[in-house]
């Protein structure tokens, strides 16, 4: 057997691949969006990007009952959007097995909140299972669809990122050829009327006593008896960090922590003197166990804000001060930025200069919260900005909205600003809507999606056409502007916002990271002619400082947008090639 | 069995720290270790401070190193090399480009880029290793390739074949930068 080293997001879309796995479908979402984009350099595989996870979800649903092994993954606020489904298709069960990524993100390294995705498994009576690295990953996706078949229900894999994104070796095997299973009408299983539904909660509930038994003899969980009067029962990256710092403790691994297997809990529980559960986010396994009348250690040494550590296991456990380094105060920050010639910056420049309300969203232009550019005032979910900005002017009244738009990306505007749109429309608000098109998924690393041309094989797809649909759903006011024109997006705005009636503006210039056509020659201060005013340091561009008294390009950052140049007061940056005098 | 070593590789998003770690990866597999490496991508990608744990030995569990067990230090910035400095051992080594790039709140006057970062390195570490990466990543013909000469001069200092290395920056990088990426090394490895 070959051993590779593979990220736990790799992994995954190996061992789908190794199960026979068919068809993929996914919106991206950090920690998982590299299942999908892996996946998709599978033949085999039919991979696709959806507009949201709920249309992913549902997508996968069909192919089940189509007869093929099937995946879904998301990252853990996308199972939010696809929750709908996901709490009726654990009532039909499947017909190939169907397996469902959920990857949290413990410590929100890039995401709106921390929730633990176990809970759902629990709510819509689901089994989980949780790798704790790249092997298992694999192993355990493999398992999910064993189970899957033989339980006649969808599996939740539940991931965090430590575990999507660390890499380890794992050893790699052959494709099984999993055989198309016929497609056969069965309307008692597969249609969710309430008559149907009654007699399938019934199974559900079989399902999940089936379930609890067989997860007491399941490969996935593993006991590791010592001679230490300590037990830890754990799940996911913990094991590895227990492993870590106290090889000498006896170890329950959950392999799959929903429904707990509870003779082998019990068992274990019966053979320790110091019982310790370690989770990271909720006391998902603890609430269970205590719930059993066994007394456990969790909650009341370990916090349920963050990630946890290998150094608060050793602090715990073994009594080691030394927990995380402190801030050191006289180290400045270095929290994330648009880059360098993004074509967002100039439109949160005049969002800033214009004193708007803005009703933000979610993706790279999110970090235009920040200063100098403090421009949104508020962000909750993906497509929220629109449904937001039309409830600020339910409350605030009809002039409110001439001072307030709603802002996102035309990937998050296709996932779920859409519906929102047509709700202003229909109930005739006054909201300026401005929808960034770069053409791509951004912050996610760049994955194609229904406006970028190409699907997520990177073949040639239909692109959706923006404008048309804007004005489908009802807006009469709608203007297509390049970002780099300043003085032209700045009138759109003005236009937009006086008009009396509800209005979109497409700003439409590819993600600079994409810009083949970009001009890639630093801009150049003229020293004489700089004032030191610090107005261009408004548009917090990472390429432009001070140097002395005087603003300062560094050369090695710059991409030569032209931004700076058109906001400049006293034409002091210029662009060398105009001037021609390129070094 | 010999004890786990640990590698942390520091810089700003944008400037390639995840391409080196791949490359190491790739070489420290190829020798033979277990490997674990941990990245953060997604939003911090975006210009702010990124980290790469590496770690390898005979067996590795956990991905995160603990605080104060560094045993190298690869920084691609200056004020980055300054940040995760409590990180390293007492014994630890660094390497530290010396390049400086401005955060924003530096940028916008909320707070000033701290002074002779160099001598408080030194202080420290006195065997630190200060490197003009992004001259001799021009020099290469490319400055993008300020990983590569960061990865050339670390090979100085771990005691494994330079075929070794040649062979997983072949395997990593892609072919049409490939010679650009293997002169940036062969400068930053006799810098």
């Amino acid at each position: 057997m070959n051993e590779v080293l593979l990220t736990g997001n790799e992994a995954i879309a190996r061992g789908f691949w190794e199960a026979g796995g068919r068809f993929v479908s996914a919106y991206p979402g950090t920690p998982s969006t590299e299942i999908t984009e892996n996946a998709a350099k599978y033949a085999e595989i039919i991979a696709e990007w959806a507009p949201n996870e709920k249309v992913a979800m549902e997508a996968v649903i069909g192919a089940s009952i189509g007869g093929v092994r099937t995946l879904v993954a998301m990252k853990h606020v996308g199972l939010n959007v696809a929750a709908d489904p996901l709490f009726t298709v654990a009532y039909t069960g499947v017909n190939g097995g169907l397996v469902i990524v959920s990857a949290d993100d413990p410590g929100m390294h890039s995401s709106q909140n921390e929730q633990d995705n176990r809970y759902y498994g629990r709510a819509a009576k689901v089994p989980v299972l949780e790798p704790s690295d790249s092997q298992e990953a694999l192993d355990f996706t493999k398992e999910a669809f064993t189970i899957s078949e033989a339980f006649d229900t969808p599996v939740i894999l539940r991931l965090t990122t430590r575990v999507a994104h660390s890499q380890s070796l794992v050893k790699v095997g052959d494709r099984l050829e999993f055989a198309l299973k016929e497609y056969h009408k069965d309307p008692a299983k597969y249609v969710m009327i309430p008559a149907n539904a009654r007699r399938r909660h019934v199974v559900v509930e079989k399902r999940l006593a089936d379930l609890q038994k067989y997860n007491n003899t399941s490969v996935s969980n593993q006991v590791e008896y010592t001679r230490s009067d300590i037990g830890i029962i754990c799940s996911g990256i913990i094991y590895q960090y227990v492993k870590e710092v106290i090889p000498e403790a006896n170890i329950l691994k959950i392999g799959m922590s929903f429904p707990l297997p509870e003779d082998l809990i019990r068992e274990f529980a019966s053979k320790v003197k110091e019982l310790y559960v370690i989770e990271e986010l909720e006391p998902f396994m603890e609430e269970k166990i205590k719930s059993m009348g066994i007394a456990v250690k969790g909650r009341e040494v370990f916090s349920p804000l963050g990630e946890i550590f290998p150094a608060n296991i050793a602090r715990v456990l073994l009594g080691e001060k030394a927990d995380a380094i402190q801030e050191t105060p006289d180290i400045p920050g270095r929290p994330p930025v648009m880059c360098a010639g993004c074509p967002h910056r100039a439109v949160f420049y005049l969002f800033n200069k214009l004193k708007l309300t803005v009703s933000g969203d979610i993706g790279c232009y999110t970090l235009a919260c920040l200063p100098p550019l403090s421009s949104i005032d508020t962000t909750i979910c993906m497509g929220a900005s629109i449904g937001v900005a039309h409830g600020l002017e339910k409350a605030q009244g009809r002039e409110f909205s001439h001072k307030t738009v709603a802002v996102l990306g035309e990937s998050t505007f296709i996932h779920s600003g859409i519906t929102g749109l047509i709700n202003v429309a229909y109930n005739q608000s006054a909201v300026t809507t401005v929808i960034l098109d770069n053409r791509i998924t951004a912050m996610t690393g760049h994955q194609h999606n229904p406006a970028s041309g190409f699907n997520a094989k990177g073949e040639p797809a239909p692109a959706l056409d923006l404008p048309k649909l804007v004005k489908a759903c009802g807006i009469e006011h709608v203007a297509v502007v390049d970002p780099f024109n300043l003085p032209a997006l700045e009138n759109a705005l003005k236009e937009a916002m006086s008009f009396d009636g509800p209005s979109v503006i497409i700003t439409k210039r590819p993600c600079i990271l994409l810009d083949k056509k970009k001009q890639d020659t630093p801009f150049k201060v003229d020293e004489d002619a700089c004032i030191g005013c610090k107005i261009c340091l408004r548009i917090g561009c990472p390429a432009l400082g001070l140097r002395g008294k005087k603003a300062f390009i560094e050369p090695s950052q710059c991409v030569g947008c032209g931004l700076c140049e058109n906001i400049c007061p006293r034409g002091a940056i210029q662009n060398p090639v105009q001037k021609g005098d390129i070094q | 069995m010999t004890a786990v070593t640990n590698l942390l590789i520091v810089g700003v998003g944008g400037q390639g720290t995840i391409l080196s770690s791949r490359i190491l990866s790739h070489l420290l597999s190829n020798q033979g270790y277990q490997v674990k490496v941990s990245e953060i991508h997604g939003m911090s990608q975006r210009g702010g401070s990124v980290v790469t744990q590496v770690r390898f030995g005979d067996e590795v569990h956990s991905p995160i190193i603990r605080p104060g067990t560094v045993d190298t230090i690869l920084s691609f910035e200056q004020l980055e090399a300054l940040r995760w400095l409590p990180w390293l051992k007492p014994v630890g080594k660094m390497i530290v480009n010396m390049q400086k790039l401005m955060p924003m709140p530096v940028i916008t006057g909320q707070a000033a880029y701290p002074d002779g970062i160099d001598a408080q390195i030194k202080k420290t570490v006195p065997a630190a290793i200060l490197i003009d990466g992004l001259s001799l990543a021009k020099e290469a013909g490319n400055d993008k390739s300020v990983n590569l000469v960061l990865l050339g001069k670390l090979s100085k200092s771990m005691n494994l074949p330079e075929e070794a290395w040649i062979a997983a920056i072949r395997q990593t990088v892609n072919p049409k930068i490939l010679d650009v990426n293997l002169t940036a090394f062969a400068l930053g490895r006799n810098a």
